[in-house]
């Protein structure tokens, strides 16, 4: 009996030492939301908690989950590639604001087809994946192709199966360039996809074109490089033919006017310049203008401050490109005037 | 008890109240856990209704039938996963009750002692092994090989045939409908396996011993002692195993394609229920979307008690035949 009651003791003051210690955590920011960013939201949290000891929860569900959590007020920040609309956000009572950014890069599989050999057009692109091109010799992507001889195989559509913040940024574009697309398909985070198969998730997508020979997909551009697949050149707004890399995601982005984009809601797909990716994409970040926990809110955006102006670095290493110093400075001035305190002052000073 | 007697009355009675209070406890702590089930059963059943009826009022009786997952229109049908989720299960039990069966008449009845044991443990393994590890395998592993032979095997040897040629049509992507049955078939194998190979071995041995007596063969003994005698235990089994055939998700969504087509062709991607949910509902925004994928939840839901209700039936049924026999 004894020895049971003195397990019984040391039991409880354990659960009592770990229910102290999840107190003492409490200050972990926390936040939820898009899978793309992801990497370097830990990457950067990794580095913060060592400078600081303030670690940051994130749990990366997706956008829509982002969206949820934040609605539901259970994180303190919700995190999304597809932007909200201003009107959604007023009606949240919240604002947003891009944090750092990256591209949308068609892959495929075709033998004898180099890295970077192949060139499309945003036109051709929404007629493969809404199956009017099904052969790879077809004569339009011949067209934009005269040294490449391709042969004449099934093109295998590969998208994504799970809603995705990516497939919005891919079908925006299509959209934009493609007018059947938009009137056809549509621009989601899921769409109803006229043909192909569906991958989960980038690396499921990337897995499936990898296997598949004649296949074409489309994902992040880190998933493209980190396992070194066959991505395409795209031909951009001012018609000139782009290699998917850093340089032509931060052009994109530096043609982009946030200054005049209420809320920040602006997509960087097809924007013009000679030297700008046409699928390029910001992804955000969502809190509530009244902070209820004052601590929690200020720690994250302290966060944000720090990655802002110390994570550019690491930014690059992981194949995003940093927001550019003007933005930061547009997004800091959003939180000065727009971020309250639980007791109404400004939050961010 | 010769001590109980010996004993005096008041404390025996206080033994006896204080065991009728243990009886008493016992007695309401089970009934609890009990009515703790129904409770869940009940609030699982309530809360897919509540939050499916905005599909259901929307799109009524055409979401069963209609075949248009479009998440831009907010315009749903169900056609599509309900059909890959049945056609899925029922390859998979096609593939796996024989071959389960077969396991464990070859454990019962014929294998060596040394060998009974590791084959045992293998199929419990393959029980153990989480279903994302079948998924990944299949990705990975299963598709490629089917891709690069069977499926253009397949292909060409029903080209000509009619009827079969469409079954087994078009371009070898590898994964499909026919990729995703047969990962369900190895992965119901274990459940079907292990209930057979019990039931087998309650099959009395005098009842065997007598029929190879009688100069019977290992099949006939099989097909006319071993079988009809356990066959209860055995649609329990396949019941089980068509329980996990059903539902399974995370091993499907991975080798399925995930495209809300119906397609004559097996090799033809698809989807099921259980995958479509799991991958849609974190992204899903507006009403709608999250509605008809709840509305999914609980067609999946009425699918698997239908099934559970058809076995219960069945066995009712064989149990009364079998009564009015002896």
């Amino acid at each position: 009996m004894t020895a049971f009651r003195k397990t019984l003791t040391r039991v409880s003051l354990a659960v009592a030492g770990a229910a102290f210690s999840c107190a003492a955590m409490a200050a972990d920011i926390t936040g939820a939301g898009a899978t793309f960013p992801y990497p370097i939201y830990s990457k950067w949290a990794d580095a913060y908690k060592k400078e600081t000891g303030v670690g940051l929860n994130y749990q990366s569900i997706g956008s829509g989950g982002g969206i949820k959590q934040i609605k539901a007020k259970t994180v303190t920040f919700g995190a999304t590639d597809k932007p909200l609309k201003v009107e959604e956000l007023e009606e949240m009572g919240a604002i947003q604001w891009p944090m750092v950014m990256g591209g949308v890069v068609p892959v495929i599989n075709v033998k004898g087809v180099a890295p970077g050999q192949l060139v499309l057009d945003g036109k051709t692109l929404a007629d493969i994946f809404q199956g009017r091109i099904s052969k790879w010799n077809d004569a339009a992507i011949g067209k934009l192709n005269p040294g490449v001889t391709l042969p004449s195989k099934a093109i295998a559509v590969v998208h994504r199966a799970d809603g995705s913040g990516t497939t919005f940024n891919f079908t925006y574009y299509l959209g934009q360039v493609s007018e059947s697309w938009r009137v056809n398909v549509g621009v989601d985070q899921s769409v109803e996809w006229p043909t192909g198969i569906g991958g989960k998730g980038n690396e499921g997508v990337a897995n499936m074109v990898t296997q598949t020979d004649g296949s074409i997909g489309y994902v992040e551009y880190a998933y493209a490089k980190q396992n070194k697949m066959t991505y395409t050149k795209m031909i951009n707004k001012d018609g000139k033919t782009v290699s998917p890399d850093a340089d032509a995601f931060a052009a994109a982005a530096a043609n982009a006017d946030w200054a005049k984009a209420k809320g920040f809601y602006l997509i960087l797909a097809n924007q013009p310049g000679a030297n700008s990716w046409p699928m390029t994409a910001a992804t955000f970040i969502v809190m509530y203008k009244k902070a209820d926990k004052t601590e929690d809110s200020l720690a994250a955006l302290k966060f944000f401050d720090w990655a802002y102006k110390n994570g550019g670095k690491m930014a690059d290493e992981l194949d995003y490109v940093p927001m550019p110093a003007s933005v930061i400075d547009l997004v800091e001035k959003t939180w000065a005037t727009n971020l309250k305190d639980a007791s109404g002052a400004a939050l961010w000073k | 008890m010769t001590t109980a007697v010996v004993e005096p009355a008041s404390e025996t009675s206080s033994i006896l109240s204080r065991n009728r209070l243990m009886d008493a406890l016992l007695r309401s702590l089970t009934r609890a856990a009990a009515i703790i089930v129904l409770v869940m059963l009940g609030g699982v059943i309530i809360s897919l209704v509540d939050g499916a009826l905005p599909a259901i009022k929307t799109f009524g009786f055409s979401f069963i039938t209609t075949e248009s997952w479009n998440p831009v229109t907010e315009k749903f049908g169900a056609a599509a996963p309900i059909y890959g989720t049945l056609v899925t299960a029922f390859i998979a039990m096609l593939i796996g009750v024989p071959i389960s069966i077969g396991i464990a008449i070859f454990i019962t009845e014929l294998c060596p002692r040394w060998l009974k044991r590791p084959i045992s443990t293998a199929i419990e393994l393959l029980a153990g092994i989480p279903s994302i590890i079948y998924g990944i395998w299949g990705l990975f592993i299963l598709a490629p090989l089917l891709q690069a032979y069977v499926q253009p095997a397949l292909i060409a040897t029903f080209e000509n045939v009619p009827m079969l040629n469409n079954l087994f049509a078009g371009p070898p992507y590898g994964i499909g409908i026919l990729t995703a049955a047969l990962i369900l078939s190895i992965m119901v194998l274990p459940f079907i396996t292990s209930i057979t190979r019990d039931v087998f071995e309650t099959v009395p041995p005098m009842l065997k011993e007598s029929a190879y007596g009688l100069g019977c063969t290992t099949w006939e003994v099989v097909r006319h002692i071993v079988l009809p005698y356990s066959k209860t235990g055995i649609i329990g089994g396949i019941m089980l195993g068509l329980g996990r055939a059903l539902g399974e998700t995370m091993a499907v969504t991975f080798v399925i394609g995930n495209a809300h087509r119906i397609h004559s062709s097996l090799l033809a991607p698809g989807t099921t229920i259980s995958a479509s949910i799991a991958n849609e509902f974190t992204e899903a925004d507006g009403v709608m979307y999250t509605s008809s994928l709840i509305a999914l939840g609980l067609i999946l839901f009425v699918i698997t008690f239908i099934v559970l209700a058809c076995a219960r039936l069945l066995l009712a049924r064989m149990k009364k035949s079998e009564g009015r026999h002896s």
